[in-house]
């Protein structure tokens, strides 16, 4: 049971949480810019990585409000939290190849 | 009653002036305060308790706790009736109840044992290898198998009793309470932080309880109550005995279970809670959770009469109980020459066979001085069994390597073995916090290696192969002081100094698995590792043979660590088998993931008071106490209880609805539709977030109008739909299904949070603060114009538009807008004047023939108009296209969420399924939901599927069944004949047509 840093209300039980995948992908500007592949890639493909992963979660049972997580897959290590305005946190060196 | 034969003089720990009655099988013991139910049991000499599981052969009691695999039995009677109940850890109350399992008639004479004639042809894998063919037999196979699987019965009754679940926060928590965790929590405790002991057993104490070496002069008894006194006298410190942690989850979380008054007896413990299910969330974890003696397996060492020598230990030291007179350690280790000399000091006879080729040193001088013999370089090849108790051994000399037994037998008379072959460390919780194990190659025993990151636990004592008292002290104290520091409470609390005699161990012989005087598989005894579930080492063999050779085959093919217990006692001895029989070290096999919990919780504490009533939230409209005295008959949704119908007198659910919908289109109804979800946007930006959210045009929209909408995900997909209404210039009200009212929420918050936190929009749900009365049919303006002043005609309250008045005298949104097809008023009121609003409206409507209506006929109302239901009609994979609602996409504008899905090949291919209209030859007839529809019918599946029915009812408006179907192609099937197989082996012809039944 995962204890995370809300960006607004601190420390809560992960049960306050609803874990909604990959962080970072971007709704592009005119999806009538994209060919098909590259649409299919927004809707359907995600990352399922080993390790270090960015991920949205919402505080849905608390303050309500969306922010990412990186989150070790292998390890279910938190590593940081931040807003979706905030930019991506810097890991050191030794917290991305910490092993799996 | 019989004398319990084999109490000793010393009180240990037995309230000796509270003897207490107790019944097993049917007959009256006795036993004293402090007892277990199988220390009072080897008092009264009763070795037999029960049957095995798969061979019913006879078993007594192995184990002095938590781990043992044998001594199940049946708990108390009737509703208060637990099967499986370990009778170590069932602690004795006046009155107790309780029967052996698995055996019938009796547990000495039982039939189910012509399973251990048998037992060449039920080999491990048995069942699956047997049972394959032909597949239809199976389920008369499963019957009987069933009557024989499966251990104990499960009570029928409700439980009477009731549990208890609480949450809570600590700094330090120590689990297990024996010397290194009493040390620990007093050292943390010291500091000032919050501190939880726990331990599974009734008293603290752990292995010092069975032991009776002096500490600091003092017996060590005497020394566990003073070290309790003192945790006692700490406000910031919890105990809680009887309370096993039994499951370590991420970021120290952990989950304990208290048994909080089972001891005193169920008739007692039905007036407070049974257990108490203890969620906890801690900074550090002292984990002090000891270790588990590891058998020796040998030829027929399950007989009852067989424990372990720890065990022994227990029932002298702390139950004044020596089970037997004449008695045999087994060992490979220095660790059970303490039972010899316990048993000796009791008077008992005793002597020692080591396995060992060679055994010295203290411990050994320490036997021989004291007059017991001891027989090195031998192994246990049988023993004797007959009505119950064991009657001698049989030993041999080992072969150099250990692998075969050489020279002559010698019998021996004996009733009691103690078994040791080494301690496993309990790293159960280690290794559910996602640590890492290692094994050790010089304890012979798997150790906590590699934490995980989000749980940074310290371990104290035997649970890291720490084996004397002394030492296991000092480990709990500086473990104390490491967590309260990690925990941020930087003291240094004072050291005790502690002084024990402890004499030093000799290396132990790692041979587990002893040979007989067949080769182990062969002749007719057997070598269990595995109690519980009755497998061998000829099972691993055979599972090694048919190529089950990874450990996490072996396990499932030979059940091995499968039981109630858990293999506490028989993994690392299959993994040792394995190992020899793979010529593997056992490091390479690996070791399989201990999981929680760590010993088995009841149903009653998962469920805590979250049962009956309290199982799961309620949601009631406003209007719901008329529903009820009108005798509704509610249905689910969601959360909500929704009248589904109000019936007359006795009238079905089929009468109910047939009227209320002919009544609603004759003269009308009304229908309470609270549930809907209800958002209020406001914001300059909202137009803007409207016009993504939904697929038409909401430009346009004039205050005071509304407007419908079909809501897509951005795979193109109808996920929700709903009326939406300009209240004022940048203000609007959306409404969704009942449903998706929380996922259009979550849908809007997600897009304005992330996505486009530029637009000005503050969305709140509204849902219960509106109560909603939905008048429909002919007479719906009459009715309203007699409650309202806003004015009704056409002109001044058109269709799709929205008036703010009072109805009723109340203030009032009416939204003109209709489910049903007919003339239809949507009356918002604020939630605290629902119930009044609804009792004017069937007051009223009285006069009108207004009837109130439910759910069912809802749906029937708007089939037979066509309109949708999200959910019903549609499942994720339909476009609007797809529905035949391609009108309500706009054309101009350029983006909308799903927009640009609509030309995915698989979006925009020919051949989808499209929403059509179905009517059955047989005008009476209504298809089953869920149906399928076939071009070409078949004598039997399978059939070309076109696709399946969404909707079906029986119309008493359109005066014949009426259905709707996502069909292939289906916009080009309207005017053919289709057929519908069903379940029952018939089918039944339809047409294909519009999905509108019901033209004006």
């Amino acid at each position: 049971m995962f204890l995370i840093k809300c960006p607004w209300c601190g420390y809560r039980d992960q049960t306050e949480f609803s874990a909604q995948g990959e962080a970072h992908i971007v709704r592009p500007e005119d999806p009538y810019q994209l060919d098909e592949e590259q649409w299919g890639d927004y809707l359907f493909f995600r990352k399922n990585p080993k390790g270090i992963h960015h991920e949205r979660w919402v505080h849905s049972h608390g303050c309500r409000r969306w922010f990412n997580v990186i989150r070790d897959t292998a390890t279910d290590h938190i590593h940081a939290t931040y807003r979706p305005d905030e930019p991506i946190p810097e890991l050191s060196s030794e917290e991305t190849s910490k092993p799996a | 009653m019989k004398k319990q034969v084999n109490r000793l003089e010393h009180n240990a720990r037995l309230n000796r002036r509270k003897s207490i009655r107790f019944w097993f099988d049917n007959r009256v013991y006795e036993g004293y305060e402090g007892d277990t139910l199988a220390s009072a049991l080897l008092a009264n000499d009763v070795h037999l308790v029960g049957r095995s599981f798969k061979y019913h052969r006879p078993r007594g009691i192995y184990t002095a706790g938590s781990e043992e695999p044998n001594a199940l039995v049946q708990l108390e009677e009737k509703a208060y009736t637990e099967p499986n109940r370990r009778a170590t850890e069932v602690e004795l109350y006046e009155g107790l109840i309780a029967h052996s399992q698995n055996c019938w008639p009796s547990r000495r004479f039982d039939l189910g044992a012509v399973n251990s004639w048998f037992s060449r042809i039920l080999p491990a894998g048995f069942y699956y290898k047997t049972f394959m063919w032909p597949a239809s037999f199976w389920m008369t196979y499963e019957k009987y198998i069933r009557k024989a699987a499966g251990l104990g019965h499960s009570p029928t009754e409700p439980d009477p009793h009731f549990y208890d679940k609480t949450y809570t926060h600590c700094d330090v928590l120590v689990i297990g309470g024996g010397p290194a965790g009493i040390e620990a929590a007093i050292a943390a405790g010291q500091t000032g932080c919050r501190v939880i002991l726990a331990d599974e057993k009734s008293e603290f104490g752990g292995m010092l309880l069975s032991e009776n070496i002096l500490i600091n002069g003092m017996p060590c008894h005497d020394w566990v109550d003073n070290r309790i006194d003192r945790l006692k006298a700490m406000s910031n410190v919890v105990l809680l005995n009887r309370t096993t942690v039994t499951g370590y989850y991420d970021y120290n979380f952990l989950v304990a279970n208290q048994r909080v008054s089972e001891h005193l007896g169920p008739r007692i413990s039905v007036n407070s809670p049974k257990e108490r299910l203890w969620k906890i969330r801690t900074k550090q974890v002292v984990m002090a959770t000891g270790a588990i003696e590891r058998p020796l397996v040998f030829a027929d060492n399950d007989r009852p009469g067989i424990m372990l020598a720890s065990a022994i230990r227990s029932y002298i030291n702390r139950y004044s109980t020596l089970p037997g007179k004449n008695c045999v350690i087994l060992t490979n280790n220095d660790s059970a020459y303490h039972a010899a000399l316990d048993i000796a000091d009791e008077g008992g006879q005793v002597g020692i066979i080591d396995i060992r080729t060679n055994p010295n040193g203290a411990m050994v001088e320490s036997a021989v001085s004291r007059g017991i013999w001891i027989l090195a370089n031998n192994a246990i090849t049988g023993v004797g069994y007959s009505r119950g108790r064991l009657r001698y051994i049989e030993a041999m000399e080992l072969s150099d390597d250990g692998l075969k037994v050489v020279g002559t037998k010698q019998r021996m008379l004996c009733d009691l073995v103690g078994v040791s072959g080494g301690w496993n460390p309990t790293v159960h919780l280690f290794s559910q916090s996602k640590g890492k194990l290692r094994f050790d190659e010089n304890h012979h025993c798997f150790l906590a290696d590699q934490p995980s990151p989000n749980n940074p636990a310290v371990l104290a004592g035997s649970c890291r192969a720490t084996w004397f008292p002394k030492e296991c002290m000092r480990e709990g104290h500086e473990a104390g002081c490491e967590a309260a520091k990690c925990a941020g409470f930087d003291a240094f609390p004072e050291t005790d100094e502690i002084k024990t005699v402890q004499l030093e161990y000799a290396p132990q012989r790692p041979l587990w698995i002893l040979p007989g005087s067949h080769p182990i598989g062969q002749g007719r005894t057997k070598h269990f590792h595995e109690l519980h579930n009755d497998a061998t080492i000829g099972d691993i063999q055979l599972a090694v043979r048919e190529g089950y050779e990874s450990v996490e085959h072996l396990k499932r093919y030979t059940t091995t660590g499968m039981g109630t217990d858990q293999g506490k006692t028989s993994n690392l001895n299959a993994l040792a088998a394995l190992s020899e029989i793979r010529s593997l070290p056992i490091p390479d096999l690996g070791v399989t993931t201990f999981r929680p919990p760590y010993t088995p919780l009841t149903m009653g504490s998962i469920v805590g008071h979250d049962c009956g009533e309290l199982f799961l939230q309620i949601r009631k409209t406003p209007m719901h106490p008329w529903h009820d005295q009108a005798h509704a008959v509610y249905e689910d949704v969601g959360d909500w209880k929704r009248p589904r119908y109000f019936p007359l007198g006795n009238e079905t659910m089929h009468a109910a609805v047939q009227r209320e919908c002919r009544q609603v289109r004759q003269s009308g109804g009304l229908l309470d539709a609270s549930t809907l979800g209800k958002i209020d946007l406001q914001g300059r930006d909202t137009r803007r977030l409207l016009n993504m959210l939904y697929t038409n045009a909401w430009d346009k929209l004039q205050i005071g109008r509304c407007r419908y909408g079909l809501m897509l995900n951005e795979h193109g997909m109808v996920f929700d739909d709903g009326v939406t209404t300009r209240i004022g210039e940048d203000h609007y009200h959306m409404t969704t299904t009942t449903g998706g009212a929380a996922r259009v929420m979550s849908w809007i918050e997600e897009w304005l949070q992330t996505e486009w936190p530029e637009l000005e929009v503050y969305a709140t749900s509204v849902t219960e603060q509106w109560a909603v009365a939905s008048l429909n049919g002919p007479n719906a303006a009459a009715v309203l114009q007699e409650l309202t002043d806003i004015p009704l005609d056409e002109e001044s309250f058109p269709f799709m538009s929205m008036r703010e008045g009072k109805v009723a005298g109340i203030p009032a949104r009416v939204f003109r807008i209709s489910f049903t097809g007919e003339l239809s008023y949507e009356i918002n009121v604020p939630a605290r004047h629902g119930l009044v609003l609804w009792e004017q409206l069937t007051e009223t409507g009285r006069k009108y023939d207004i009837c109130p209506y439910g759910t069912e006929s809802m749906h029937v109302l708007r089939a037979e108009k066509g309109f949708i239901i999200v959910g019903q009609d549609t499942d994720g994979t339909v476009t609007p296209m797809d529905l035949g609602m391609g009108w309500l996409v706009s054309r101009k504008k350029q983006d909308f969420l799903g927009k640009r899905s609509f030309d995915r090949t698989d979006t925009s291919r020919s051949g989808r399924k499209q929403l059509v209209g179905l009517l059955t030859e047989n005008p009476e007839f209504v298809l089953p939901e869920g149906a399928h529809v076939v071009s070409e019918l078949k004598a039997s599946p399978p059939m070309d599927m076109l696709g399946h029915i969404t909707s079906s009812y029986m119309s008493p408006n359109v005066g014949r069944s009426i259905a709707m179907a996502l069909l292939k192609d289906g916009f080009n099937l309207k005017g053919q004949t289709l057929d519908v197989p069903l379940m029952n082996g018939t089918s039944q012809r339809v047409n294909v047509t519009d999905p509108s039944f019901l033209t004006d």
